[in-house]
């Protein structure tokens, strides 16, 4: 067990490292050797930020120490400065961050109940009309673009919903959960409904597909000879086999989002790392935009690293390799 | 089981599995059910108790007075597992690779008897698996199945069927999917269980030589049908449906005048439309015209009590097999 984490994490750590290289390769070799400090500096800088930039990140020496003081300032949790808005990345990020976690936390949750119910009811009464209206339903979500289902959202229990006089969802935007847990659920509702609307499609199906295999399976009708009730049959020896390809998939779509998800954060304005990393790149301002990298990444990593130690968790012959 | 049918609808038809099947099982019995794969030996038990998905079961199924098919899932659901063990052909897929082995079998007992505190059925479960032969129990208990070898999964799924000490043990194929060694430690343990608690046996396998170490009475099936019932001296010794006989001839241990073993020609019927004669008709060296338009019925023969056969052709005039022989030689030479 302890060296299969051993392992795992190892490799995390290579990924990121192999992370930084490109990162690094891209936007302190790519421009070419003199023209780093102008890109990182943003458009419109004056002359004597560029060449305080090249002298902060050392780069008129060779590109091997230039690397080793960009991974050390790394190392160091220390992910740059915006010479635009004259900000330090990590105060971009810290305050970006909540708001994708925000999304996260509470669109996960619902998108794994969406799919997994629904896709264990498909499994156990496969070509019923559950089944069918869930695969229906499924597939439309699924075939939704998120901005379309977005807006659609907004108008529908927002707008009109306002203007007829009902106004349980506010406007889009986003509330800190510090400053009052309620405004900030109320706020996110219709995002994590978009997020997970579309996202629970995948799982319903993935769900459905992994609970089928299974319940054929013979320690399932084992279950059944020893007079387990069936819902116990299907929940505590069925679900609890078939959940490696659901927390597989979880994992991935969590990790990504971590990065931001882009979209959902466009559509109903949270200042998000989604959206960060959007005006960043509207803006070409590349210190910003290698924080939001360097941070995603991290975020997949440490998703990734999250699912294989629940693998063990969940199935005991993981952990003997 | 009285007059059990089994059908699947399927998209190519209706398979008939199992064609009124009737044999019973008197307490601390062990009875053998012999066939083929597809004879229906797995169904005509599994759909009694509700375990063969998507089966339409017709029919008497009575355990102890009380009709199974006739009961609630909840009832049915309380004999299963506590009066009827069951035990199944592959010990490597049967038990549940993400629980612990002392999990599954305490929870076998708790399901029923909720009253058991988690101490009184951890106890009850280091029993069963000493009772089983499996050793270090105490420390076994808390392994998973992988942690097991295949003989001591079987021996785990045995102790999980007699948990609740039931009066009848369903046994199916328990040592076809193990080594020979193995195959002999587990009938052993089931002789066991046969002699010391009594418990009545249901042996479903096609292994003839199981049969004769174990059961008292044997039940031979063929594409859903009995054909021939009786006592295991009757089944050995004064067999009388051809089909039986095939069985016995394509035994390694029956030594034939070559010294060869005798496979019996051609497949089973499709269960979907079977044939409107004898099951095994087409397959049997004595066929009549008869055979194949009409369905023998199971009838008493030989001098025993409960020895029933369903042939038309008495035993006494079929024709010998050097007969055979120069009749197929002469067909040979027409065709």
């Amino acid at each position: 067990m302890i060296r299969f984490l051993a392992r795992r994490i190892a490799l995390g750590v290579l990924v990121m490292w192999c992370v930084t290289l490109v990162v690094f390769l891209i936007f302190y070799v790519g421009p070419g050797a003199g023209d780093v400090a102008r890109a990182l500096a943003g458009r419109e800088a004056p002359p004597s930020t560029v060449a305080l930039i090249a002298r902060n990140l050392l780069l008129d020496r060779p590109w091997y120490v230039q690397y080793g003081h960009f991974l050390s300032q790394l190392l160091h949790g220390n992910l740059g400065y915006d010479y635009y808005n004259s900000e330090s990345v990590n105060t971009i990020i810290a305050q970006a961050f909540p708001v994708t976690f925000s999304l996260i936390i509470g669109a996960a949750p619902l998108w794994l109940a969406f799919g997994i119910l629904s896709g264990v009811y498909s499994a156990v009464r496969p070509r019923s009309l559950g089944d069918r209206t869930f695969t229906g339903v499924a597939l439309l979500f699924y075939s939704t673009p998120t901005f379309v289902l977005g807006v659609l959202l907004i108008l529908v229990l927002y707008y009109e919903l306002t203007v007829h006089g009902v106004s349980i969802f506010p406007a889009p935007g986003y509330v800190p959960f510090t400053q009052s847990p309620l405004q900030w659920a109320r706020a996110l509702i219709l995002p994590w409904l978009a997020l997970a609307l579309v996202l629970a499609a995948a799982y319903t199906r993935l769900t459905r597909s992994s609970m089928l295999d299974v319940l054929g399976e013979d320690y399932v009708r084992t279950a059944r000879a020893k007079g387990v009730p069936e819902r116990r049959v299907i929940f505590r020896h069925a679900l609890r086999a078939a959940l490696n390809p659901i927390v597989t998939q979880a994992g991935i779509d969590i990790g990504v989002l971590f990065g931001g998800a882009v979209i959902t954060e466009q559509v109903f304005d949270l200042p998000g790392l989604g959206w960060v990393a959007v005006h960043a790149i509207q803006e070409q301002d590349l210190p910003v935009i290698i924080g939001v990298v360097v941070v995603a990444s991290a975020g997949v990593v440490a998703a990734n690293l999250i699912v294989d130690i629940l693998y063990a968790v969940l199935d005991p012959r993981v952990r003997l390799h | 089981m009285d007059n059990l049918w089994v059908r699947f609808h399927t998209p190519d038809g209706v398979v008939q599995a199992v064609r009124g099947v009737s044999f019973a099982v008197e307490p601390g019995e062990t009875l053998g059910i012999v066939g083929e794969s597809g004879s229906g030996k797995t169904l005509a038990t599994q759909a009694a108790f509700g375990l063969a998905a998507g089966a339409r079961v017709e029919g008497r199924a009575v355990f102890d007075r009380r009709d199974l098919l006739e009961m609630t899932v909840r009832d049915r659901r309380e004999i299963l597992g506590s009066q009827v063990g069951m035990v199944f052909q592959n010990p490597l897929s049967s038990l549940h690779p993400m629980y612990r082995v002392g999990w599954q079998l305490s929870e076998a007992i708790r399901i029923h008897d909720r009253s058991m505190s988690r101490r009184a059925a951890h106890a009850r479960v280091v029993e069963l698996l000493s009772l089983v032969g499996i050793p270090q129990p105490e420390r076994r208990i808390d392994d998973f199945p992988h942690q097991f070898s295949g003989g001591m999964r079987q021996r785990a799924m045995i102790a999980m069927a007699i948990a609740l000490g039931p009066a009848l043990l369903i046994a199916d194929e328990p040592t076809t999917a193990v080594d020979v060694t193995i195959q002999a430690q587990i009938l052993q343990v089931l002789k066991q269980l046969k002699e010391e608690l009594g418990i009545a046996i249901v042996m479903i396998t096609h292994d003839l030589g199981v049969i004769a170490q174990l059961a008292d009475r044997v039940v031979v099936l063929y594409a859903g049908k009995v054909m021939e019932q009786g006592s295991v001296r009757d089944l050995f010794y004064e067999h009388h449906h051809p089909y039986t006989e095939g069985l016995l001839r394509s035994l390694p241990a029956a030594e034939t005048e070559r010294g060869q073993l005798v496979p019996i020609e051609g497949q089973p019927p499709s269960p979907i439309d079977p044939p409107p004669g004898c099951p095994f008709a087409p397959r049997c060296r004595y066929r009549m015209d008869r055979c194949v338009v009409e369905q023998p019925r199971l009838e008493p023969v030989g001098g025993h009590r409960g020895h029933d056969s369903a042939c038309f052709l008495p035993k006494d005039r079929r024709p010998s097999d050097d007969r055979i022989a120069v009749e197929a030689a002469k067909g040979d030479d027409s065709g």
